[in-house]
């Protein structure tokens, strides 16, 4: 099978979906002439021209809010944000209104709106530049949050965000862009609110989502060797979340780790460990670890961040903890 | 002036403006008694806008506003006795009771409501002009908003971009003197809001919000500045409300002869002696209007009353387009 990026992936995605549906535009700060500031969005001006590859001002708000009233007019936007850090300035649109809408017209007006792009930390970019906002949308009832890890994954679920039509929150990484996997030639989706178990195994569970499920990898190479038989789940969707596929797998191995990249409370992985002790108590054979960012905002230096991200070493420690083995 | 527009027109405006005046006024009466509760802003004292709108536009056109918006669904055609309901909460309203006064909505009329967020709208109205333009209608879109909202940062971005891209849609300032209790003067030393589009070329005009004349004759000549591509316009509509912000504030920051002022240029009794004067209809003929109207209001109330209240698993619906959404427990 051939091996592309990401941003190949997200990129193909959309210009399938626009070749198809001519409602579908992408709006966003240098996705048009600059063509991407990740490169995401190569060459789509050159094939969709200006009306449907559209450059902004640097207004989230604004421009998030243009893109919610399109949508409620009949039309399908991807609104690309460069992070999802500057959309804190455009939550006031996202949570009051794209979330909203539906409900308090009665069902009258629905918003079929994607807003995609770099989530969580991309290297030492400081406080402000390296959050992870998969918990807080995923508070807000009306959004879908999806959190792709993967090429094939990231083309499978942007595919079937565009055709959604609820509002959705989709969540990438910079440092995920020049990631290259198996992406195959043909066209195909992947289920919103569906879980993929990556890895099947045995002993314990391990639940993670986006990035850094790639240090969950890395423990498993060395946990295997160990001779654990970890079972790797990868949640692709956050909201609605599939707890099902979690309690089976935790029903089967009696032991669980959750490793997400953002701050511990409120987390995913608490929502997770509440849903696990009310449907899987009898089945637990030790109390569920998670691994988290560091509850602090994030700071520059290496060492802050080496402190602060969840890594491999604290996957194994978490899984030996859970196994009783340290 | 009076010339310009013919003896219906001058009924329509009569009885729509009427109809929103009364009906408001029940609402009021009906708040106070504690018949529906949440918030209760009243358009009393601005309905010229939304007559002068109305005998202005095309019927396809779009509206969107804020939340002072019980007239706006009134003004365009949705039956009042809907939007009662929806006050009441009643599973006949507007938005199955699920949205209240502040949210009104109806699609068959192009409202694309009510909002509550003060300034909210202003970018969601550029975006449904930006549809229509993509879409290549003629179609305009008149995005309302208070004095207030003029202060959100929104504004500007929206005004920046809806120039930019020529967006068929026309800002309409209902500058009624207030935001809530603080006036213009104390918001901004920019006080005549029709500036407030200068730094982006952005065409505007202030405008008597109390005329329904004026009120049409801007609507007109800046809808089809926008319908001919020419990009949005905007009015300051000077304007006055009766009452207080909401129905909880008794408005102790005007004096009593500064609404005595604006009573006087009331545009319901303005049209009224223009109708008499030009012998359009008799004082007999427009009593039974008014009784009609009164009959209309009773009959929305009865209406609201006697609906069923939604039931609480209605909750679930229309939160997603997906049917079968798996919503958690709780409790």
């Amino acid at each position: 099978m051939r091996t592309i990026q990401f941003r190949e992936a997200l990129r193909e995605a959309m210009s399938e979906e626009m070749r198809r549906d001519e409602n579908i535009y992408l709006m966003g700060e240098e996705v048009a002439e600059y063509n991407g500031a990740y490169k995401v969005s190569q060459g789509m001006l050159d094939e969709f021209g200006a009306k449907r590859v559209i450059d902004t001002p640097i207004s989230e708000l604004g421009f998030s809010a243009i893109g919610i009233g399109s949508a409620m007019n009949g039309l399908r936007p991807i609104v690309e944000f460069m992070t999802w850090n500057f959309a804190v300035l455009a939550l006031d649109q996202i949570m009051n209104h794209a979330a909203k809408m539906l409900q308090m017209s009665g069902g009258q007006y629905k918003v079929p709106i994607v807003f995609r792009g770099g989530n969580g930390s991309a290297g030492q970019l400081a406080a402000t530049h390296s959050q992870s906002f998969e918990a807080m949308y995923a508070q807000i009832p009306g959004l879908k949050v999806i959190t792709p890890s993967n090429p094939y994954d990231a083309k499978g679920l942007l595919k079937a965000a565009i055709r959604d039509d609820d509002p959705i929150v989709f969540l990438e990484s910079e440092k995920m862009y020049g990631d290259k996997g198996e992406v195959p030639e043909g066209e195909y989706l992947l289920p919103i609110g569906k879980a993929h178990i990556v890895e099947k195994g045995e002993d314990v569970t391990i639940v993670s989502f986006g990035k850094i499920i790639k240090e969950v990898y890395k423990a498993a190479e060395e946990l295997k060797k160990e001779g654990y038989k970890p079972e790797i789940i990868d949640l692709r969707t956050i909201r609605p979340l599939d707890y099902a596929t979690i309690v089976e797998s935790v029903k089967k191995t009696g032991r669980l780790v959750v490793v997400e990249e953002s701050w511990p409370y409120g987390s995913i992985a608490t929502e997770i460990t509440y849903h696990v002790q009310q449907n899987a108590f009898d089945y637990l054979d030790a109390p569920v670890q998670r691994i988290t960012q560091a509850d602090t905002p994030f700071a520059f230096s290496v060492p802050f961040i080496e402190e602060s991200l969840p890594n491999a070493k604290r996957v194994i420690d978490a899984v030996k903890k859970v196994s009783y083995a340290s | 002036m009076a010339k310009k527009f013919d003896k219906k027109t001058y009924l329509k405006w009569f009885e729509s403006m009427l109809l929103m005046r009364r009906f408001e006024e029940k609402c009021g009466q009906l708040y106070t008694m504690q018949k529906f509760g949440g918030f209760c802003h009243l358009y009393i004292g601005q309905e010229a806008l939304l007559a002068g709108m109305v005998s202005a536009m095309h019927k396809d056109d779009n509206v969107i506003t804020a939340y002072r918006d019980h007239a706006h669904p009134i003004a365009l055609g949705t039956d009042p006795k809907l939007v009662m309901a929806e006050l009441y909460g009643k599973k006949t309203g507007t938005s199955k009771g699920k949205g209240g006064s502040m949210h009104m909505f109806d699609k068959s009329k192009n409202l694309f409501g009510g909002h509550g967020i003060v300034g909210g709208q202003i970018g969601l109205g550029a975006g449904i002009a930006f549809a229509e333009k993509y879409k290549g209608t003629k179609r305009v879109t008149y995005c309302f908003m208070g004095d207030g909202a003029t202060r959100q940062g929104i504004l500007h971005e929206t005004f920046n971009m809806a120039m930019m891209w020529q967006l068929p849609v026309v800002f309409v300032i209902e500058n009624n003197g207030y935001a809530m209790g603080t006036s213009v003067e104390r918001t901004s030393n920019v006080t005549k809001l029709h500036e407030l589009g200068e730094s982006y070329d952005m065409p505007a005009m202030p405008v008597d919000g109390m005329s329904p004349e004026a009120v049409h004759e801007a609507f007109a000549k800046a809808a089809e500045h926008a319908r001919k591509g020419k990009g949005p316009y905007l009015l300051e509509m000077r304007t006055y409300r009766y009452k207080g912000h909401s129905m909880s504030d008794p408005a102790k920051y005007r004096t009593k002869e500064e609404l005595a002022a604006y009573k006087k240029e009331d545009p319901i009794e303005k049209v009224r002696e223009v109708i008499l004067k030009q012998k359009y209809a008799t004082e007999t003929a427009l009593e039974k209007i008014a009784e009609k109207i009164q009959k209309q209001v009773a009959e929305c109330v009865e209406f609201a009353e006697q609906s069923e209240l939604p039931d609480g698993s209605e909750l679930y619906k229309d939160v997603y387009v997906q049917k079968d959404y798996p919503f958690l427990k709780h409790y």
